[in-house]
């Protein structure tokens, strides 16, 4: 398939992970930032919602306060911030758009009615109450669904397919380890004894943030540890968002695509590096190497990997 | 003047072909058409979410008027047209070939030279070269009005990139969609088969050298331009790669696409990119459209360009003039289509008629396109005939003029029941290796507007589906004589 078709069904992909992260971070957030200081609710929490996004150097950079309402704006209807849920979505729409014959029409309606609603959403910007933005965060959350659903029920098993896929989880990957990397000190198993519970609230928000909130019992069925938390979001594979989880998905989908074009070349070889390491890999191991280090570690590693199927497919 | 209607003719009766149509408008009431109306609406509005939205606000601007009364026409009528139209498309052709190579007509003293090589649609580029199979024109998209039973005039021979057949298409599937009764009714010639036809022809073009299954692209401006949709309609009908100039490179002089499995060797390229665009190194060094060192690739023989490169000469409005003559120069017959009888300002004679009926005629730039930079006298106030007087003066070569013709209308469906609008055709005509075709039917554009003659989409035309239809044996309606 051409390389720019790929290339925009691949950012396609990441755009609507991105912006579905988004909505859950500030969710969590709110949530997280509205409870009493004791509590371990504070403004510095958005501080840690702009470093997770990526966002915090040009937000403070646009002069902005760092105060809860503009955080919000700026994440999420901000035209000036690239990685605001709107910009997310318009440039899905405009990946969409330029390849729209490689699209459902279910994809394509969910993308395509997705923009039209975020624009009425945009017009009613000036009263937008909190009510209004929980409604939008629904509703992002919402088109990420049907977005994905569409790609999942419809689409031909292809390359078209394969790519989409690989943008969804190295995006998810990217966007689990940026929450762990602006979280890891809460996670450390040394904190329980210093800090007590009054953590928790703090994991429940990690939680929330990629909705694991009730998947943590179902998977540990035991009161919240940091360190289960960690393991959840980075070992275990029947988590959909855990790093080693969207790992097997990249391989499996760059196995595909390099059976169908019969070439494995270095973005299988590093995507398989990854996973190995992963599966071989203990909670002890982590904590005992540094927590703070394996994530930096793994952040750069995955973003090694879009370049390397950026040289390798999209050229 | 005297208008001709296309269902009742001009005695009120309604003409064989809209016999069984008019008929069945009689036992429909306008309510329920109404609601049809406003269905057809709706469907056009998902079709063109499907497609062609380029935002919420211009996604409304952006849908053209439809109207859900079909344009008939008999077969006879339709048999005479399509031979109209192959002789026309014939002739444009070996036109080109001619004036790009040896010359004859021009030799022959039929067209004068400076028309031909001082015209701004003439690409030197090409001058001595042959195309693959000698086809200029692979496809032309033909305007033709009617005045009468009878007679059918060409306006305007678009042979660069004409656009509009994917709303022939899609018009055809809204109808069959909305009106299954009159299509039991009717037996309605298809054009479903226009992108089997297409792709048919992009294959016989292909270029000899090139080797085994031949790989066809479309090429594409990209997603901003006004007519995206229909080429990524067209791709997706064709099944073909719509690609951008970015996704094509040229090495040793054979053009490639970038795709995920490396660099794949492309042999046709039916672009909708005007000529200027398609190689920065050959014509406009500005666009970032167009492929570095395409050119070269296409003068080497390694890949077809459909339409070809130069085609605008043969289009334009002065060449227009002479075509009755070029139709007789290179194919020994008369035209079967009409020209409509055209001034060309460019001679002094013409020039001083036209200066004195200003009000009575309808004057065109050469080459402007659309329905703009033309004056239609009859509609057009004291000040824009005086604008336009200075115009013509200042550049008699730049314009043409031609009586108003009196066109046919069709009924249209409207609020209050059904009313007559002025019409025009655009079929589609493909020229390949070997044969000519034509797809019975062609683009219906409307003037929604009363009275109004212009039916360009840009100035709010609208657009009608296309029948062609077998001939009612009349002996099964005794009324009709």
């Amino acid at each position: 398939m051409l390389s720019r078709t790929a290339d925009n069904l691949y950012w396609l992909a990441r755009y609507m992970e991105r912006a579905d992260f988004l909505s859950r971070v500030i969710e969590a957030s709110r949530r997280l930032a509205s409870l009493p200081k004791t509590y371990g609710g504070a403004e510095s929490e958005w501080d840690s919602v702009l470093l997770s996004s990526g966002s915090a150097e040009s937000f403070a950079a646009s002069g902005r306060p760092l105060e809860e309402e503009h955080v919000v704006e700026y994440l999420t209807f901000a035209a000036d911030n690239p990685g605001s849920i709107r910009n997310c979505l318009y440039l899905a729409r405009t990946n969409a758009r330029a390849v729209r014959t490689a699209l459902t029409v279910e994809m394509w309606e969910a993308i395509n009615g997705a923009f039209l609603e975020m624009q009425s959403f945009e017009n009613r910007r000036k009263t937008t109450s909190t009510e209004e933005l929980t409604h939008f965060l629904e509703f992002v959350k919402r088109t990420s669904l049907s977005y994905d659903g569409g790609a999942y029920r419809t689409m031909l098993r292809n390359d078209a397919y394969w790519f989409s896929r690989l943008g969804l989880f190295v995006e998810r990957a990217d966007n689990t380890a940026r929450l762990l990397d602006v979280k890891y000190h809460v996670l450390l198993p040394e904190k329980e004894s210093v800090g007590g519970s009054l953590d928790y609230f703090q994991w429940s928000a990690l939680l929330r943030a990629v909705s694991a909130h009730n998947a943590y019992h179902w998977v540990y069925r035991t009161s919240m540890k940091p360190w289960l938390v960690a393991d959840l979001l980075i070992l275990r594979p029947e988590m959909p968002r855990s790093l080693i989880s969207c790992y097997e998905s990249i391989v499996r989908n760059l196995d595909l695509l390099a059976r169908a074009h019969s070439r494995q070349g270095p973005a299988q070889r590093q995507a398989r590096k990854l996973h190995n390491h992963l599966q071989n890999l203990t909670m002890e191991n982590v904590f005992q190497s540094g927590l703070h280090e394996f994530v930096s570690n793994f952040i750069g590693e995955n973003n090694q990997l879009g370049l390397l199927i950026s040289e390798q497919y999209l050229f | 003047m005297l208008q001709f209607d296309e269902m009742t003719g001009g005695d009120g009766h309604p003409r064989v072909a809209y016999q069984r149509l008019s008929q069945w408008l009689n036992t429909v009431d306008v309510q329920w058409l109404s609601s049809r109306r406003e269905q057809a609406e709706l469907l056009f509005r998902r079709i063109g979410i499907t497609f062609a939205v380029y935002g919420s606000q211009e996604a409304t601007e952006r849908l053209i008027p439809f109207d859900i009364l079909p344009r008939i026409l008999s077969r006879n009528e339709w048999d005479r047209l399509e031979r109209g139209l192959i002789q026309r498309v014939t002739a444009l052709n070996l036109f080109l070939k001619d004036i790009y190579g040896d010359g004859q007509i021009i030799k022959a003293g039929i067209v004068p030279a400076d028309l031909i090589y001082r015209n701004p649609g003439f690409c030197s580029e090409m001058f001595g070269r042959r195309p693959p199979h000698d086809v200029y024109v692979h496809i032309a998209g033909v305007d033709i009005v009617r005045t009468d039973d009878k007679n059918f005039y060409v306006l305007e021979d678009n042979a660069r990139t004409p656009s509009g057949v994917s709303y022939m298409l899609e018009n055809r599937e809204v109808m069959m969609r909305l009106f299954p009764e009159l299509f039991s009714l009717h037996r309605v010639a298809p054009i479903e088969d226009y992108p089997n036809e297409l792709l048919a022809t992009l294959r016989s073009v292909s270029p000899p050298r090139a080797a085994g299954e031949p790989v066809i692209v479309l090429m594409t401006p990209g997603q901003y331009n006004s007519a995206f949709y229909e080429h990524s309609f067209l791709a997706d009908k064709l099944g073909i790669e719509l690609v951008e100039g970015r996704d094509l490179f040229v090495r040793d002089d054979i053009v490639y696409m970038r795709t995920t499995e490396g660099p794949r060797r492309v042999d046709v390229i039916y672009r909708r990119i005007d000529d200027d665009f398609l190689d920065p190194l050959t014509f406009r060094a500005d666009s970032a459209l167009g492929v570095a060192g395409l050119m070269d690739a296409y003068h080497a023989g390694n890949v077809t360009l459909a339409n070809a490169v130069g085609t605008g000469v043969a289009d334009d409005k002065a060449t227009y003039t002479y075509m009755p003559e070029i139709i007789r120069f290179y194919l020994g017959e008369e035209p079967i289509l009409l020209n409509v009888p055209t001034y060309r300002c460019r001679e002094a004679d013409a020039l001083a008629y036209v200066l004195e009926h200003l009000n009575e005629l309808v004057v065109k730039e050469v080459n402007g396109s659309g329905g703009y930079g033309m004056l239609v006298g009859p509609h057009a106030s004291k000040a824009q005939i005086e604008e336009f007087r200075l115009k013509l003066k200042a550049n008699p070569d730049n314009f043409i003029a031609q009586p108003t013709l009196a066109l046919s209308t069709c009924p249209i469906s409207i609020a209050q029941g059904i009313a007559p609008r002025h019409v025009d055709l655009r079929p589609f005509v493909l020229h390949g290796a070997s044969s000519v075709r034509v797809v019975p039917g062609g683009l219906t554009r409307v003037a929604m507007t009363e009275k109004s003659l212009v039916v360009n989409s840009s100035q709010g035309g609208g657009t009608k589906d296309t029948w062609v239809i077998d001939e009612v044996r009349t002996e099964n309606h005794p009324n009709i004589t």
